[in-house]
């Protein structure tokens, strides 16, 4: 069913010869919501762009229908980008701005008289107003045609975004972080919008983002990189549930990772434990990483539990618990909904598919202990003390005007 | 604070006050007046005789400004556009001339552009007059009618003068225009390639645009003082062509001493230059406005 529309074949791209993508392997299908998630400076926005045809790879090969695309100019490729800070046209209106690109007249190759000539096709006007406004009400700025671009919202200006490069209708769509500069509220209303258009439009989002909830919950296919590398490819659940190494367990969600032995399949050992679990084709005796998952631990009395630990600090976070408990000097991060003070000893449970195996990697040792938990905490306060003391001064600011 | 701010505005207003504002208020004083500072209107009644010299520096000021648009806009925009090595090497050529005194530079360019001047001596060493003098003779009805040139005719022409404003203010033609193109956001060219659009199409629908007020301010910066030269037409131009700038500095210094006329006249030039302008920003928002639409 789903056919594939652009594959990225061994691309690697330096800039002043410091590699940035590193032999990049990965295609796009059709109809796909596909993410690009890793932190910043991973070469997300250097694949976006080598797609959209703003760079050519240093090496490797791209292709759209398997035609090879390397040297063809942005403006001959069937793919639109929302930009990471928009880029609409300042001295355009919004509805100027959405119908940029269909006022462009496209050359196609044509039969005429039985030979193929390069034709001018320009869009009369009536279907560009028609096909803008019809964009326009899909990105629900009805009404908003003759505003001046100054005059618009940060959620709106995205929305305009949206309307100019879909009205195109292009295949696949490119969107570099385009809910970044958004708060949140606005951000969880356009996530759920976005995937709406998406899926209305049967085309292909290809999706940039740092942030790993968005990706989770607007993704058919995520792909997590990190510096310049595919680190894993797959649905949100599995990448959640499976993770590949230790750096997707810990930027994907909160992990407690730590070192275990696979005894035999169906066997790990831990902290001098064996627990039964779920993987399988380890090596005998193999080192790996073993993922808990703070919310699928159960909390139980000290005495029924597999392992006992000491509450080391709480922090209320809504739905549930922050509790940072620690066994024998490591400490784990778990969720519950049940309160539990500090200096209480508790036991835990774990059950077989709580536990996820991965081999070991570059990555293992990096992260997945708690023990630095609290002070993140407090760098967090003084994030928003600062914050506030810059608020205060601003303030000042003003009465000086 | 707001007493502290206007504090330090002091020295400024002071400054406005003496040198700008003081000196228009003595221009409309005197442009009203007689030699004995009785009210009058003749110092305008009687300025039809000097209509010419008003159209012909309008027509040059006109021209020269132009001339500037045409060579400057793409000098700017290549600035704007190569890299830092093109960029600097541009930034001294075009600032260099503007570090020697504005009367040398004319002079020199009278040296130019003499009847025995370089140019003229460059074209004969190069043998340009012996080859149209050839063809001329074969071309004549009458060979031996036929007068050998030995020179161009350049200074003393309405080219020179406007050769000369062009010199002189070419960079305040080029130096808004670049300073708007370069901080062009450069993601605004790349959305439009991705919406289709190739370079030219870039350019005219996106970095022309965008660049108008650019164009306007050194629009600006170039008529006003072209307007209002002088020395340029006299050296240039050898007093043939006498403009509004030699017409008001006779009045106050020259042989033909009447501050109150030209007074009147430099205030009725200030008067259209103000006009002019203010129609041409309106023209500027009309067209940012006809983009829009
Ligand atoms: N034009 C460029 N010149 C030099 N280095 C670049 C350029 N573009 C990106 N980089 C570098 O490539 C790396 C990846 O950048 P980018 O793809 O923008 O990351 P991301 O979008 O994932 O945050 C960064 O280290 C960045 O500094
Ligand atoms: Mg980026």
């Amino acid at each position: 069913m789903s056919k594939e529309l652009i594959r990225l074949v061994n691309c690697s791209m330096a800039f002043d010869g410091e590699l940035v993508l590193d032999n990049m392997n990965l295609y796009f299908n059709d109809s796909e919501f596909l993410t690009l998630l890793g932190p910043s400076g991973c070469g997300k926005t250097t694949t976006l762009r080598i797609i959209g045809g703003f760079i050519t790879p240093t090496s490797g090969e791209v292709l759209f229908d398997g035609v090879r695309m390397n040297d063809i100019p942005p403006h001959q490729r069937q793919v639109n980008t929302v930009f990471q800070r928009y880029a609409l046209f300042p001295h355009l209106n919004v509805f100027e701005n959405v119908a940029f690109g269909l006022r462009i007249g496209r050359t196609e190759e044509k039969e005429v008289n039985g030979k193929k000539k390069k034709v001018k096709v320009r869009i009369p006007q009536d279907e560009i107003r028609e096909r803008v406004l019809e964009m326009l009400e899909v990105v629900s700025l009805k009404g908003f045609e003759n505003r001046r671009i100054n005059e618009l919202s940060g959620g709106q200006q995205q929305r305009v975004a949206i309307a100019r490069a879909l009205v195109n209708r292009p295949k696949v769509l490119l969107l570099d972080e385009p809910l970044g500069a958004l708060d949140l509220r606005l951000r969880k209303d356009m996530q759920s919008e976005l995937k709406r258009i998406q899926q209305q439009m049967g085309i292909t989002f290809i999706y940039v983002t740092h942030d790993q909830e968005e990706a989770l919950a607007m993704s058919d296919t995520i792909v997590v990189m990190d510096q310049g590398k595919i680190q894993q490819i797959g649905t949100p659940e599995d990448i959640y549930n499976e993770p590949k190494n230790a750096f997707v367990a810990d930027f994907i969600g909160e992990s407690n990772i730590l070192d275990g032995i696979m005894h035999e399949d169906y066997v790990v050992e831990f902290f001098n434990r064996k627990f039964k679990c779920l993987d399988k084709g380890f090596a005998p005796m193999e080192p790996v990483d073993v993922v808990i998952r703070p919310e699928d631990i159960d909390i139980v009395p000290p005495e029924k539990g597999q392992l006992r630990g000491v509450v080391t600090s709480v922090t209320f976070k809504g739905v549930h618990y922050d509790t940072i408990v620690d066994f024998k000097g490591f400490k784990w991060l778990i969720q519950t909904t049940d309160y539990h003070p500090v200096g209480e000893t508790i036991g835990i449970i774990l059950n077989p598919d709580d536990i996820h195996i991965m081999h070991k990697s570059q990555y293992s040792g990096m992260f997945g202990d708690y023990s630095s938990y609290s002070e993140e905490y407090e760098e967090m306060d003084d994030v928003t003390m600062l914050d506030e003391e810059e608020e205060g001064s601003s303030r000042e600011g003003g009465n000086e005007e | 604070m707001k007493n502290k701010r206007s504090l330090f505005a002091v020295p400024y207003v002071v400054w406005m006050a003496l040198f700008v504002v003081a000196p228009i208020i003595m221009v409309v004083i005197y442009a009203f007046t007689t030699a004995a500072f009785d009210p009058t209107m003749g110092n305008f009644t009687g300025m039809g005789v000097y209509l010419s010299i008003f159209t012909r520096s309008f027509e040059l000021a006109i021209i020269a400004t132009l001339v500037c648009l045409l060579i400057g806009y793409p000098i700017s925009y290549m600035m704007a556009k190569e890299g830092p090595g093109f960029q600097r090497v541009a930034t001294v050529l075009i600032m260099l001339p503007m570090w020697v005194n504005f009367l040398l530079r004319t002079y020199a360019w009278m040296s130019i552009l003499e009847n025995n001047g370089l140019l003229n001596q460059f074209f004969d060493a190069i043998g340009l007059f012996d080859l149209i003098n050839a063809i001329g003779a074969q071309l004549a009805d009458d060979p031996s009618q036929y007068v050998p040139i030995t020179y161009f005719r350049m200074i003393r022409t309405q080219g020179a003068v406007v050769l000369g404003m062009v010199y002189n203010y070419l960079p305040f033609m080029i130096l808004p225009i670049y300073s708007v193109i370069v901080k062009l956001d450069r993601s605004l060219m790349e959305a439009a390639q991705d919406l289709g659009a190739n370079s030219v199409t870039v350019f005219r629908k996106v970095i022309l645009p965008l660049s108008l007020p650019g164009v306007l301010s050194g629009v600006t910066m170039v008529f006003v003082p072209a307007v209002s030269t002088f020395a340029i037409s006299r050296l240039l131009g050898g007093g043939t062509h006498m403009m509004l700038g030699d017409l008001i500095e006779q009045q106050f210094l020259g042989g033909a001493y009447n501050p109150h006329l030209g007074s009147a006249i430099a205030l009725v030039m200030m008067i259209i230059v103000v006009v002019c302008m203010w129609v041409m920003n309106r023209f500027g928002e009309g067209e940012e406005q006809a983009v829009m639409l």
